[in-house]
């Protein structure tokens, strides 16, 4: 995999919002700040993290909505970072976005065929069979009834529409797709509908994505590599296995056990964070994620750790004192009190009760 | 922030002697037959449609179903807070002896935020921008406590500002929600429902809006209140993790129905209704295979002015076609699931469904 180019190269990427209280700045909000990272062809890449962390400034950099304030975005070998709009305009056709609210993305007077025949048009795209055929199979290929071409947004419901705004992203056949919590607005059962046809279209048609979530759970099922953020950096990189069974920043590890688990009834001791994410406008000193750091010291304040792979681990972590070991234990500690971590993997689940089943659901079924 | 609240099976130990308290086994809150509809140009809109349940004190019942399955407004019904102009709510709602359906306006009031407490999803908009957070909580105060003067009142806004755990609470009780992160002001408005030591809390999608971070030490926040108040919780959520954390009974509805009632175990680790079992195989977790494919519901949740002839769910079910006509004949009536205390509304055989049930989920996938 090593020799293969990698389709989307970032390096140093920040993105800095100026703040104004009427004339005077007011400072900065870190939004993004300097990250690195790559996206191989056919490859998915999770971007996760809270509120404020920066991954949605990113997506919207990398599909070049927003200006990075420094570093570079390569995409397929050219630097495409402070590329004009002519300039940008062929590479559009390889890169594109899914927004997260299927109600706000969709213009309401548009029928559906002019909405995912739009980027045809505005590229001057002439397919063969004609634009109105190009669609139906479009329609098609998301799981819509291609007679629905001439309906209106509001004649469907949330996770259609969100096929729709796929729709309109797969018409220029890009290589790259950017999405942006692009299953968070729908229903549970709708959810994982629309996650299995992603997943569909990654294998059939070798699409790279940046997969922006919020949610772990999603982003486990979806992605092979997984970057954790906080606060405008990564702190995490890694393989999905590696970065969910043996996370070594103490973030991810909290993070992961936050999650409450339909497998696990009760209350279950987890790693608990205390207070909330600290504000992007005067970020901590050091290590970001020190203030809720349970094993902070002195060193986290004065030197920010570098994205490094440490002994013993094959994910690059942001940590002066990285975590050892997997992050296991079964759900017979859950219930103990204590910090102790409680983000079971699968082959540490104890038996019994027809725990099995709840948590092996999607496991035990065949393609 | 560990949670040393009770196991799922029983009331904690007795908190403080609270006037006015009914023996244990009398359950707090008794809705029997609850029908909220609303007619609208389109047709009369059967939100709720013979809803039954009961919360004892020191209990959570959760309620669980996707948009549009009638928990929310099962839980604005048991406030009151249906406009009379523009819904017709039938049915009886007991609380703490009193029937609520029916009541005038000012008795309704009376009970509101003294005896029943809501904490909504959204705290921004469930604050007043325009005043402090501690002259709401003190005013929530002082209208069930009319002859309290305003320092007293003021100290009693402090007081709750610190039990829900907001660092400074003197200083905090002046600031505005804008000055509030998301959980401090998910916390303020906790404190807000508690002020007046209600017997009963709904609390509708409570953390919905927060990071997983923040979620975890608000559901515990909960459950630490819990078990010194005694309060009964109705927690109404989407999010089957949170609802095995913290519910000690859980109820599913689709299309304003009940289909399946039980204790958190019984309906999570032996779920009897087909629409369950789709929830949780629809939900992505952090166990089991993550390369295999979620097993989502298909179809979309129906309309409530046109919903589907008899069973409501039977156009999305797998197994509809093994009752014969009935599915779509009959509506199936809430009936015993085989455990003590289990309900299930389904036309399946109860051997078949109980051979389903036990199988895999993807035996079950089998037509």
């Amino acid at each position: 995999m090593s020799v293969v180019e990698p389709l989307l190269r970032v390096r140093g990427l920040t993105k800095h919002f100026p703040v104004r209280t009427g004339f005077r700045s007011a400072g900065l909000v870190r939004a993004v700040d300097g990250l690195d990272f790559e996206v191989r062809p056919g490859e998915t890449l999770g971007l996760v993290g809270e509120s404020g962390c920066g991954k949605t400034t990113t997506g919207r950099m990398l599909v070049r909505l927003l200006e990075p304030t420094a570093g570079t975005i390569e995409f397929a070998g050219r630097d495409i970072t402070h590329a004009r709009r002519r300039a940008l305009r062929p590479l559009r056709q390889d890169l594109q976005i899914i927004f997260q609210d299927p109600y706000a993305s969709l213009n309401p007077r548009h029928t559906v065929g002019r909405i995912v025949a739009m980027p045809l048009q505005v590229n001057g795209i002439d397919p063969p069979g004609g634009v109105k055929q190009r669609v139906r199979e479009l329609l098609e290929l998301v799981g819509l009834n291609p007679e629905h071409y001439n309906r209106y947004p509001h004649e469907f419901s949330g996770g259609q529409r969100q096929r729709i705004g796929i729709a309109r992203a797969l018409a220029l056949r890009p290589k790259l797709i950017v999405a942006d919590e692009p299953v968070s607005a729908l229903d549970v059962s709708i959810q994982a509908q629309v996650v299995n046809l992603l997943r569909d279209l990654q294998r059939d048609l070798g699409l790279a994505f940046v997969f922006i979530a919020h949610d772990l759970a999603v982003v486990r099922h979806f992605c092979q590599r997984v970057a954790v953020m906080y606060l405008g950096r990564i702190v995490e990189i890694g393989d999905r296995d590696d970065i969910y069974r043996s996370p070594r920043h103490p973030y991810t590890r909290a993070l992961l056990s936050a999650i409450p688990d339909v497998g696990t009834l009760g209350p279950a001791g987890r790693i608990r964070l205390t207070g909330e994410v600290p504000t992007p406008l005067d970020p901590p000193s050091g290590c970001r994620f020190r203030t809720r750091c349970p094993k902070a010291r002195e060193v986290c304040a004065r030197e920010e750790p570098a994205l490094v792979v440490h002994d013993g681990g094959r994910q690059a972590t942001a940590c002066h004192f990285p975590e050892t070991g997997p992050l296991t234990l079964s759900r017979a500690d859950a219930v103990g009190p204590g910090g102790a971590a409680v983000v079971g993997v699968a082959d540490a689940a104890p038996p019994g009760d027809g725990a099995d089943r709840v948590d092996g659901n999607a496991g035990e079924v065949a393609r | 922030m560990d949670s040393p609240q009770a196991a799922p099976s029983g009331p904690p130990a007795v908190g403080p002697a609270v006037p006015g308290q009914r023996v244990d086994d009398e359950p707090y809150l008794r809705v029997d037959d609850l029908r909220v509809r609303f007619a609208t140009a389109d047709g009369v809109v059967r939100a709720v449609d013979g809803v039954s349940f009961t919360v004892r004190r020191g209990r959570t019942l959760g309620i669980v179903g996707e948009s549009g399955s009638g928990k929310s407004v099962t839980s604005l019904a048991v406030l009151g807070l249906h406009d009379p102009r523009r819904s017709t709510v039938s049915g009886t709602i007991t609380l703490g002896g009193r029937q609520l359906v029916g009541l005038p306006e000012k008795q309704v009031r009376r009970l509101r935020g003294r005896d029943v407490a809501m904490i909504f999803q959204d705290p921004l908009s469930a604050l007043h921008p325009y005043y402090t957070v501690g002259r709401q909580i003190a005013e929530a105060y002082r209208v069930h406590h009319p002859r309290v003067g305003r320092r007293a009142a003021r100290a009693r806004a402090v007081e709750l500002l610190d039990r829900v755990g907001i660092p400074q609470p003197a200083r905090r009780h002046d600031q505005y929600p804008h000055e509030f992160s998301g959980g401090m002001r998910q916390r303020a408005m906790i404190a807000m429902a508690l002020v007046n030591d209600p017997a009963l809390v709904i609390a509708d999608e409570p953390t919905t809006a927060l990071d997983v971070t923040v979620q975890a030490q608000i559901l515990d926040l909960l459950a630490d209140l819990q078990a010194e108040f005694r309060t009964a919780i109705v927690l109404i959520t989407h999010d089957l993790g949170v609802v095995a954390q913290v519910a000690d009974d859980v109820l599913v509805m689709y299309a304003g129905r009940v289909v399946e009632r039980g204790s958190v175990a019984q309906v999570l680790r032996r779920p009897q209704h087909p629409y369950t079992w789709g929830l949780l195989s629809s939900v992505p977790s952090l166990h089991g295979d993550a390369d295999a494919d979620l097993v989502p519901i298909p179809g979309n949740p129906p309309s409530l002015i046109h919903l589907p002839s008899g069973c409501a769910f039977h156009p999305r079910c797998r197994y509809a076609d093994r009752t014969g006509d009935r599915a779509r004949t009959q509506v199936p009536q809430l009936g015993p699931a085989g455990a003590d205390g289990h309900l299930v509304a389904c036309h399946l055989p109860p051997d078949a469904r109980t051979r389903l049930a036990a199988g895999s989920p993807s035996e079950r996938r089998m037509p």
